[in-house]
Order: structure tokens, then C-alpha cells, then sequence
């Protein structure tokens, strides 16, 4: 109940604002860019292996994005959305949770779906829409889903998953599970009317979902401030009467750590919280953009030097648990694997035809089912214009 | 058996459900102690608790995104949109998420135990918004069923099937029979298939579709009718999407005459479609041109109400014109 704002708000007798950025909301940092650590800083709980791991989806992380720009540009496949310069906000949040916890993402958090182990031939069947694709050729490539890795499939429409996360999340909890739902979104789709609606509905509901939002600047080629005036993203957190967090998106220890306190509070209380991870988009939006076209190379020359990838190897290599020896090989490695999945990738047959009229229901109604059946005798008179399928028609 | 109407047959099926499955969610504004603004929910926050039969905050895009994201997680959840006129805030959510959940995953994921109840048509003085019946708009969504009862017992067997059906349904409940649609319902379990159509009536001149609180009015016409000698065969549509093209066919072919009414304006609305795919199976039996019966062009009035809607009157004169045409 909050009737009590009526009887428990101070009593002024002038009226007078409160300012709009009357809420001060500090940032969070752990990590320099040198690689070492600021005094009094509150490490997250990481060992060697887990800092392997991350810093090695890291690199997997940026060597796909590279690679598959290059595809696109080449025409080998039609669209790629890279992360380049913001890859720790999402390894970091798979690495701040545990594997059964549901992670919603929008659409530039592939390193969450890394860090789980989502394999790279399945990434690249997924971006060739061939019949290995666990999606079924159905989108466009990114759009990446597993329900055995807990990594629901990505949707277009943006800001749909925030309303949603907070219902996965509060069902989580009435089966009292020991598992959250993190919810990714950038500051351009906190505009939409989901964001208020999921993130009210989490508040008032209680759910156990952690609202990431990656700051980095731009939607597409709009920049925050034509965006936004208020305190960011984080003020918002407030406003709905949620815990709140703003971090340095590029410093990965410290989206470990509020990743980490995020998802002991909402299991231990039941509520949200919401981090806004500030960051910057180095690369394009996608590959159908160019973002000299809307930003100075000064700007993005600037944000070069927070690198969060760099960032992290500094930190590896002052604590030992890397050197230059194991850089170059796996990168290497990387770049090679990568380049061979794609050449196995490209050759894997378009899905069956079967596939345009299965997963609408449960089951094919009659309807859907002779309209199919009317195609398959269509394509048999003109094979030769259905090349990937006539052939297949049973 | 028991005497119920038509909200006491919801209320019941509902009831039904939770009591079966714990993981049946019911939410929505003003569903948990209020019982909802008519009052379905009646007593269900009292006996399943709060956790399970709760009020949202006044956001319908919220209300269907948060039931989305419960259906996806394996919970049933039921929520209610408190008019039709007011679902269009949750449209994206029904229309690019719910209806699209499982195709676009391949099978990944899904939200097929995800039913949302909603109250629909004219007759109440309720005017532009409170009155309107948009079934059209999301009969165009492949991936939706989309329900409508005509009666009580219809009501709590429709609902029951909905619910457990393994994909989104659109649950439309002709508000105008709330209370005034009173019949025999049994008190136990029982399912009413859906994508199957019913004959209400047997006739051999000429055959009436319609739907939901649309039947009254059609089988009043038919009376009207009959007293001319006229044999009408009335169908209750009952699943709108995916719809009963063999049973209404059949008829059509019996009769080789058809009239089709819905309350929502007669342009695209779903009585058009079905017009087409009759003439389409039913060409050669065709002894005039199909009818379509509906609400006119304009929004939903409120004081030329009785002007505006397809009452008896209209019907039975579209039937006279077919039989003499």
C-alpha cells in the first residue's frame, strides 16, 4: 500500500520542484583499464577458471563478430549484428549467474549465449538458416534461442521480452526454484511502453528478475541524449521503487559482481532489480548501417581506449593466469575454426519444405494443411523455380 | 446439473482448473478480491490465495507480456483483458509474441497454455468503447485460436478445452449474456472441442451462421422465418480461428443458400472471409448470393444503438431476399 505518501511525505508551504536529476546514482567500477584494481574495491566471486572461461568467450566473442561482419560483407550471409566493444556486459551477466537461471535477451547478447556453451556450429547454422538451424531457418541470423541452455529465442519486436521476464520470473518463483530470469535491453528500447509495463509489473508482482540494460550510446543512429533527459536509465529503477545498480559496462569484474549481488538479493527477497551497464556500440548497429554517417571518429577513437576485452586480459595477465604465448594461440585458433564452420555451415541444405507449416499450432489445422498440400503439387509443376525443396517433395 | 449463467459458468470452469492444476494462474485489473469488474473471478483470490488469482496495474501490454513470459516458463496462465475494446495496448504482445512464440523458435519454447479472457460485443449501452468486437484483427494472426460461447454450458466446456488446448487462445465472452443467458451445466468436468463448429438446428431451405451472442439474434430471425414456411439451419460457429470449413460446408451445399451475421462492421470482418471460402466450395450449389449480416461501417453508437446493429429484422429480411432472389 502506498496511501502513505499522503500522511508520511514532509509538509512544505512554498511549492517548489524537485529537480529532475535530484537522484544522484553513483557508478560502479573494480577494474582499471591497465588492469589492475582500485583501492577498496569489493571483488566478485571469481576464481582462475572462471576468469578462463570468461576471458576465452570474450575472445570467442569478437573473433565470431569480426568474422561474420566479414561473411555479410561478402554476401555469404544476409544481416550480423556485432557486440564490438560492449562483449563484457553480456559474458559478464551469464557469468554472474547460475546455468538454470532464464536469460531474456534482446538481440546484441550473443556472449551471454557463449558463455553457456551454445556450440559454434550451432551459431552458424542459425546464421545460414539451413536445417541444422534449432530455429528452423526461420529468422534472420542472431536470433539465436535454446531451451536447453536456458537462453530463450530472440524476437524482433524490441522491448517484448521486459514484460515477459518479470511473468518467467514470478512462475520461477511460485515453483520455488532456486533460479531468476535476467532480462537484456538497450536504452533505446527502454523507451518502449514494455520497459515501464515490465518493469511496474515486476515491482508490484515481485518477480526475481534482474533488468540489464546496456547503455552504450545508440540506437541505431540515435544518440542517448535525443533519447532520454532524465538520469539515465537507472533514475527509472527508482521510480518503480526497485534496487538499482548503474556499473561500468566495460569493466567485467564489476558486471560479475552487480550480477552477482543482483542475483542473491532476487532469490533471497523475491523482487527485481534493475543495472544499467554504461558502454559504448563501437561498431555499426548492424551491417545495414554505417555509423560515420551519424558520429565522429574522435568520438569512437575515444571509447577505443576502454576496450572491456583488453580491459580483462591486462587484469589476466597481472594475476598470471594468462600470457602473450596463449593470446596469440587462441586467437588464432579461433579465426581458424570459425572460418572452416562456416565453410561446413554454408553447404548444409535449406530446412524441408515441411517446415513452413509446422510450429504455427500445436498441429496443422485442416486449413493450413491443404493449403500445404496445394504447394507441394504447385512445386512439382515448377521445380525448377523452388530449387531447394523440389527435390525433397515426398 | 445447475442452474448457471453465464458468469457462473466461467467462474466454474475457472474454479475447475485451479483446483487441478496448481500452476493455473488468474490475473488481471480488479481479478483478485473484486472478482473482476463482472465478476468471474468471484471467490477465487479467497480460495487459491493471492499468489494465484491476483490484480495487475492498469497496463494491458503488461497484462499479456507478463502471461507470455508465464506460459513460456510452463505455468497456465488466465488473464483477463477487461474489454475487448481495451486489448489493443496488449496487440503487439498477442500478435508478434504469443501467436509467433513457437514458429519463430522452432519448437524451443512455446506459450500454448496461455488463455486470455475477454468480454466483447454491443447491446449494453455501452457505446464506442465497451461495445466493440474485434475478433477480425486477430483472426488475421496465424498461430491464435480465437473462441466464442454462445450459452452457458457452451461457456464452461469451450473455456475448460481452451485452457487446456496447447496453444494461445483468445477467449471472447459475449458480455451482453453475462446474466442474461441462464441454462442447465453440469457441475462436473467437461471438455466442448474447439475448430468444430455446431448445428444448432436442422433445415433444408437455407443455412445461418453466426457466433457467440450473435445466435440469439440469428435463431430469433429463424423463428420469424419459420412462421413463413422457411426451414432454416442454424450453425454456432464456435471456433473462429482455426475455423469448421467442412460443417459449414456441408450445409451450404444442403441448402444452397447462406447468411452469415456478426455483430463487428460488415468490411473484413471475418463473416467476409467466410463468404468467400463458401463461394469457393460451394459454387455450383449456390441458389443466390451469399449474405453478410453485420454491424455497420462506423464505430459502435450508443444512442442509434438499435439502428446500427444486425437485429432480427435485418436477418430475416436477408433471408426473404436469398429465398426469393
Amino acid at each position: 500500500m502506498n496511501t502513505d505518501i499522503y500522511s508520511e511525505s514532509p509538509v512544505v508551504h512554498q511549492p517548489a520542484f524537485i529537480d529532475g536529476h535530484s537522484v544522484e546514482i553513483p557508478i560502479l567500477k573494480i577494474l582499471k583499464q591497465d588492469g589492475s584494481i582500485y583501492e577498496n574495491a569489493t571483488m566478485p566471486e571469481i576464481d582462475q577458471a572462471l576468469a578462463t572461461k570468461t576471458y576465452k568467450t570474450l575472445a570467442f566473442h569478437r573473433v565470431l563478430d569480426e568474422r561474420m561482419v566479414a561473411a555479410q560483407r561478402q554476401g555469404r550471409i544476409s544481416f550480423y549484428m556485432a557486440a564490438l566493444g560492449e562483449e563484457a556486459a553480456s559474458v559478464g551477466g551469464a557469468a554472474g549467474l547460475k546455468d538454470q537461471d532464464m536469460i531474456m535477451a534482446q538481440y546484441r547478447e550473443q556472449g551471454a549465449l557463449m558463455f553457456r556453451g551454445f556450440s559454434l556450429e550451432n551459431f552458424m547454422n542459425q546464421m545460414f538458416s539451413n536445417e541444422k538451424d534449432l530455429g528452423k531457418g526461420r529468422q534472420m541470423p542472431i536470433h539465436y534461442g535454446s531451451n536447453e541452455l536456458n537462453y530463450m529465442t530472440i524476437s524482433s519486436p524490441l522491448g517484448t521480452q521486459i514484460p515477459q521476464a518479470a511473468g518467467y520470473a514470478y512462475g520461477q518463483k511460485m515453483q520455488g526454484l532456486d533460479a531468476v530470469t535476467i532480462c537484456y535491453f538497450g536504452e533505446g528500447a527502454a523507451s518502449e511502453g514494455d520497459f515501464h509495463a515490465g518493469l511496474n509489473m515486476a515491482a508490484v508482482h515481485q518477480s526475481p528478475v534482474i533488468f540489464f540494460c546496456r547503455n552504450n550510446g545508440y540506437a541505431i543512429s540515435t544518440p542517448s541524449d535525443e533519447q532520454y533527459v532524465g538520469n539515465g536509465i537507472a533514475s527509472r529503477g527508482v521510480g518503480y521503487g526497485m534496487k538499482t545498480l548503474r556499473i561500468d559496462g566495460n569493466d567485467i569484474l564489476a558486471v560479475i559482481a552487480a550480477v552477482q549481488l543482483a542475483r542473491e538479493y532476487a532469490v533471497k527477497e523475491g523482487k527485481p532489480v534493475l543495472i544499467e551497464a554504461m558502454s559504448y556500440r563501437l561498431g555499426a548497429h548492424s551491417t545495414s548501417d554505417d555509423p560515420s554517417g551519424y558520429r565522429t571518429r574522435e568520438e569512437e577513437a575515444k571509447w577505443q581506449e576502454h576496450d572491456p576485452i583488453l580491459r580483462m586480459k591486462n587484469w589476466m595477465l597481472a594475476q598470471g593466469w594468462w600470457d602473450e604465448a596463449q593470446e596469440t594461440a587462441l586467437f588464432e585458433k579461433l579465426r581458424d575454426d570459425v572460418l572452416a564452420a562456416v565453410k561446413v555451415s554454408e553447404k548444409i541444405d535449406k530446412p524441408p519444405v515441411e517446415d513452413l507449416i509446422t510450429d504455427v499450432y500445436d498441429q496443422a489445422p485442416p486449413l493450413l494443411q491443404s493449403q500445404f498440400e496445394q504447394l507441394k503439387e504447385h512445386i512439382k509443376k515448377y521445380p525448377d523455380a523452388y530449387p531447394f525443396t523440389a527435390g525433397r517433395i515426398k | 446439473m445447475a442452474q448457471m449463467n453465464l458468469l457462473q459458468a466461467i467462474n466454474n470452469a475457472l474454479d475447475t482448473v485451479m483446483a487441478e492444476n496448481d500452476r493455473a494462474v488468474c490475473f488481471g485489473e480488479d481479478v483478485g478480491h473484486f472478482g473482476g469488474v463482472f465478476r468471474a473471478t468471484s471467490g477465487l483470490q479467497e480460495k487459491y490465495g493471492k499468489n494465484r488469482c491476483f490484480n495487475t496495474p492498469l497496463v494491458e501490454q503488461g497484462v499479456i507480456g507478463f502471461a507470455n513470459g508465464l506460459a513460456a516458463q510452463g505455468s497456465t496462465p488466465i488473464a483477463e483483458i477487461q474489454f475487448a475494446d481495451y486489448i489493443f495496448p496488449a496487440f503487439d504482445q498477442i500478435v508478434n509474441e504469443s501467436a509467433k512464440f513457437r514458429y519463430r523458435s522452432g519448437n524451443e519454447f512455446d506459450v500454448g497454455k496461455l488463455t486470455i479472457r475477454t468480454p466483447y460485443g454491443g447491446g449494453i449501452a455501452g457505446g464506442l468503447y465497451h461495445s466493440q468486437s474485434p475478433e477480425a484483427y486477430f483472426a488475421h494472426t496465424p498461430g491464435l485460436k480465437l473462441v466464442v460461447p454462445r450459452n452457458p454450458y457452451q461457456a464452461k466446456g469451450l473455456l475448460l478445452a481452451s485452457i487446456r488446448d496447447d496453444n494461445p487462445v483468445i477467449f471472447f465472452e459475449p458480455k451482453r449474456l453475462y446474466r442474461a443467458s441462464v441454462g442447465e451445466v453440469p457441475e462436473e468436468d467437461y471438455q466442448l472441442p474447439l475448430g468444430k463448429a455446431e448445428v444448432v438446428q436442422q433445415g433444408s431451405d437455407i443455412t445461418l451462421l453466426a457466433w457467440g451472442a450473435q445466435m440469439e439474434i440469428v435463431e430469433k430471425a429463424a423463428e420469424l422465418a419459420s412462421a413463413d414456411g422457411i426451414s432454416c439451419e442454424i450453425i454456432d460457429l464456435r471456433t473462429i480461428l482455426p475455423w469448421d470449413i467442412e460443417t459449414v460446408a456441408n450445409s451450404v451445399m444442403k441448402t444452397g443458400r447462406f447468411v452469415v451475421s456478426q455483430e463487428a462492421p460488415l468490411t473484413a470482418g471475418f463473416a467476409s472471409e467466410i463468404a468467400a471460402t463458401i463461394q469457393q466450395e460451394c459454387f455450383l450449389h449456390l441458389e443466390a448470393p451469399i449474405a453478410r449480416v453485420c454491424g455497420m461501417d462506423t464505430p459502435y453508437p450508443l444512442a442509434l444503438e438499435k439502428e446500427y446493429v444486425a437485429d432480427h429484422l435485418k436477418i430475416y429480411e436477408a433471408i426473404k431476399n436469398s429465398m426469393t432472389y
